[in-house]
């Protein structure tokens, strides 16, 4: 009793009722890349379209170097959790995705917006933090805004940082370069960071020794790009290596297929998602990439992730095969299942 | 995770699937009643590596699946007011109402917050005494110790500002109406393991005697389910109808006394409106009356009008009772899925929809 | 039904009148209500449904039914698992 019938990623789901934006919007998944395929690419994408690209981060050309170009927005709350804060995060996060197209991370900008009554002691956690994390991860922080908005609106802060690198001469790397063939790697355990985070939500609050995985990953991916051909990078932050792994398979055209006993996953993070109903497949991380590399390198990339303090846990964990889109999960008993891209975000399981 | 992993080991699971293929001789339609079982069959695939013989039906097992719309738009409603917090598990939230949701209230400003336990909610209640908090005590046998303890906490500590909203169901009533319903055609059940932890297994006992049903109360692990399959097979195989326990390490016959008395001392047992299903007499729990100044239903009565509707398209009904597969329906991933629910089953984790969902499982063509 | 999930019991106290304790679950812990298990104190493993002890893991009868089944898996001699988990693949 097989099921050959693919899941058909493209069934046409119609918007959300309603006519405004949910959170779910905001969560990595599917309701997030409809709205950036039906509301903003249509609009903002120009010719050329690097934006509808859909990288990590932008790739143009100034006279004849090729820089990386990216901005993201921070919203987490709470701003402190184990391990990190929103300020370390903002520096972490811009940096990795310059680092996932091969990119050398060179300058960054901050606008922070602040909610009316913030400790100014928490700020300057925030403020201090980013500046470590900048020297950490060798950029330069050269250019910011401020703006306070009324008490109730922000939710303490919001950072959004953006950030420019060069793109080195023979180093070729996007999402559309999977081919059938070639192997999938994360560079470490997954799920960590956004179990970290729940840790300290009110109303599902555990006691975990658990920290965010946050960490900048500019000489981990440098020195998997010099050990072989590392043909697909993309930071598994909100949406998880699931939503990830939709993605490449998406902009390549491919189907992939990941073994989920291979997958790393840290003990206690397994055990907060068991309590949870929550699955680490779908859990934001801020320090692992999924790497489509190769297969014949792939041997020589994984040795050369684990020499690296970030990548010691990485992994080989599936491979890529023909299209059309879609992505399989070998399950621990070895039946095959798709591996689909939720919707929003996961919601707690309890009852 | 001891008590959890070793129960999912492959080799042990697969010993299993052979000696379920060797028993069997014959078709045999099984129903796991728990939705969190519906889950790990799926998930795992396990509905598919059973030989052809036997069929897996799903049972109406997920307590947020069953709790009737009415419920709902109540709840929706109290969150509404400035007067009071509505505290919930988290996958009540996406549950469609007749016309919108918690998850989309909350989005409007209702003040909607997800709690993992009801002790949490009656925390809240202490830290805002200026409002009601209304606990959506949703649950089947499992949860009404929980829900009652918190209750009980509140009148015992002073706490008058808890309320619960009542939606407890009870498994025993629905198994007793499945089997009696027209065209039946399940043969053996999966006691819910963890429904029976609290309850134990005595209210099956005269079900399996009157219907000659095998019931074999099962965990929620791929070794759990495969091991009460096994048990439930031979069973049938033999002409036998029992009573039998897999899950061993967590239920014994006569339950929780402890949790079943508080149970007792809080609520009474009332007719239920399952959702999809109808009325099940003596399938609910009401609060008793020396606790009903902790009602909800009382504190905020409904305002008569706009009455209830569900979509017309929904199934939910017959796949909660096992009649129709998620995967058949029509709308099953066009017009209704997890973002765009039209019943509960497909917006709940342990919906049986939601659950074929997350598991890319294609729709069916049906032939009729 | 739901959501239940073993852990073990690392710290018992009391608040509000009610027999709380601390559980460990594979290396997280998190406070629940120990009040329909009086009998179990630190070391004993229970299962949580939100946020209460219902039953307490039978660990005899867990070892007994588990060797059957580990014959079934042509098993000799499993590792259980030891909590907390370090990194699972």
């Amino acid at each position: 009793m097989s099921d050959d019938h693919e899941f058909a990623l493209r069934c046409p789901v119609p918007l959300p009722p309603g006519d405004t934006v949910l959170l779910g919007h905001g969560s990595g998944g599917k309701l997030t890349a409809q709205l950036i395929r039906d509301l903003f690419v249509p609009v903002l994408a120009g010719d050329g379209s690097e934006l509808a690209r859909l990288g990590d981060a932008a790739v143009v050309v100034v006279n004849g170097t090729r820089l990386a170009f990216t901005t993201d927005a921070f919203v987490v709350a709470p701003a402190f959790f184990p391990g990190s804060n929103i300020g370390e995060l903002s520096v972490n996060g811009t940096v990795n995705d310059l680092a996932m197209m091969g990119a050398t991370p060179l300058f960054l900008s901050a606008a922070l917006i602040l909610e009316e009554g913030l400790p100014l002691r928490d700020l300057g956690e925030v403020v201090a933090s980013m500046a470590e994390a900048c020297r950490r991860a060798g950029v330069t922080l050269v250019t910011g805004d401020t703006k306070v908005v009324e008490r109730g609106s922000a939710d303490g802060l919001f950072v959004t940082t953006s950030g420019v690198g060069v793109i080195p001469d023979g180093v070729e790397i996007g999402p559309e370069r999977a081919r059938p063939g070639d192997v999938v790697l994360v560079s470490g355990p997954v799920g960590s960071h956004g179990v970290a985070v729940m840790s300290r939500r009110a109303g599902i609050e555990f006691e975990a020794k658990l920290v965010s995985d946050t960490a900048p990953l500019t000489d981990l991916v440098r020195a998997m790009i010099a050990a072989g051909d590392v043909r697909c990078l993309r930071d598994a932050t909100r949406g998880g290596v699931a939503s990830v792994l939709n993605e490449l398979a998406e902009a390549s055209s491919v189907s992939i297929t990941a073994v989920e006993t291979d997958i790393p996953v840290l003990g206690p993070v397994r055990a907060a998602c068991e309590m949870l109903g929550l699955d680490p497949l779908y859990v934001a991380n801020e320090g692992v990439c999924v790497a489509i590399v190769a297969p014949e390198d792939a041997e020589a990339v994984l040795a050369a992730a684990r020499a690296n303090p970030h990548g010691e846990h990485a992994a080989i964990v599936g491979s890529v095969g023909e299209g059309p889109p879609r992505v399989l999960l070998r399950t621990g008993l070895g039946a095959t299942r798709p591996l689909i891209m939720l919707a929003g975000d996961q919601l707690p399981r309890i009852c | 995770m001891r008590f959890v992993d070793e129960y999912r080991n492959e080799r042990i699971a697969r010993g299993l699937l052979e000696e379920i293929s060797r028993t069997v001789t014959r078709p045999w339609t099984l129903m796991e009643v728990c939705g969190g079982q519906t889950h790990t069959l799926i998930r795992a695939g396990i509905d598919q590596l059973l030989p052809a013989e036997i069929e897996l039906v799903h049972g109406p097992g997920c307590p947020v699946c069953v709790t009737p719309l009415a419920l709902i738009d109540e709840a929706i409603a109290i969150a509404k007011r400035s007067d009071a917090i509505l505290c919930s598990f988290g996958d009540m939230l996406r549950v469609p109402g007749s016309s919108e949701d918690l998850f989309m209230a909350r989005a409007a400003g209702a003040d909607v917050r997800i709690v993992y336990s009801p002790l949490d909610a009656l925390e809240v209640a202490r830290r805002n005494p200026d409002r009601t908090v209304v606990f959506f005590a949703v649950g089947f046998e499992t949860t009404a110790p929980a829900n009652a303890m918190a209750v009980k906490q509140a009148k015992e500590l002073g706490i008058e500002n808890f309320a619960l909203l009542v939606a407890h169901v009870l498994v025993p009533p629905a198994i007793a109406a499945i089997l009696v319903s027209p065209g039946n055609r399940v043969q053996g059940f999966l006691a819910p393991g963890h429904v029976c932890a609290v309850q134990g297994w005595t209210e099956y006992e005269p079900i399996a005697r009157e219907f000659h049903v095998p019931l074999v109360v099962t965990g929620f692990e791929p070794v759990d389910l495969l091991e009460g399959i096994l048990m439930a097979v031979r069973q049938l195989e033999e002409g036998r109808a029992e009573v039998e326990n897999q899950y061993v390490r967590a239920v014994g016959r006569t339950g929780n006394l402890a949790a079943q008395a508080v149970v007792a001392e809080v609520f009474e047992t009332c007719d239920r409106a399952w959702r999809g299903i109808g009325v099940i007499p003596k399938s609910g729990l009401r609060l008793r009356e020396a606790y009903r100044d902790h009602d909800a239903e009382l504190l905020f009565p409904r305002e008569g009008g706009v009455p209830a509707s569900e979509s017309e398209i929904c199934i939910a009904g017959t796949v909660l009772v096992g009649r129709a597969k998620p995967d058949a329906c029509p709308a099953y991933g066009t017009l209704c899925t997890p973002e765009t629910p039209l019943g509960a089953p497909m917006v709940s984790s342990e919906g049986a929809c939601a659950a074929y969902f997350l598991a890319g499982r294609a729709r069916r063509e049906v032939s009729s | 039904m739901c959501l239940g999930v073993p852990g073990k019991v690392v710290e018992v106290f009391e608040e509000d009148g009610l027999r709380m304790g601390v559980v460990d679950f594979g290396g997280i812990k998190r406070k629940a209500c120990l009040a329909y298990e009086p009998e179990v104190d630190v070391g004993s493993y229970v299962v949580i449904h939100v946020g209460f002890a219902i039953s307490v893991v039978d660990e005899e009868e867990a070892a007994r039914s588990y060797e059957l089944l580990a014959e079934m898996g042509n098993l000799e001699g499993i590792d259980l698992p030891q909590d907390p988990g370090g990194v699972r693949e």
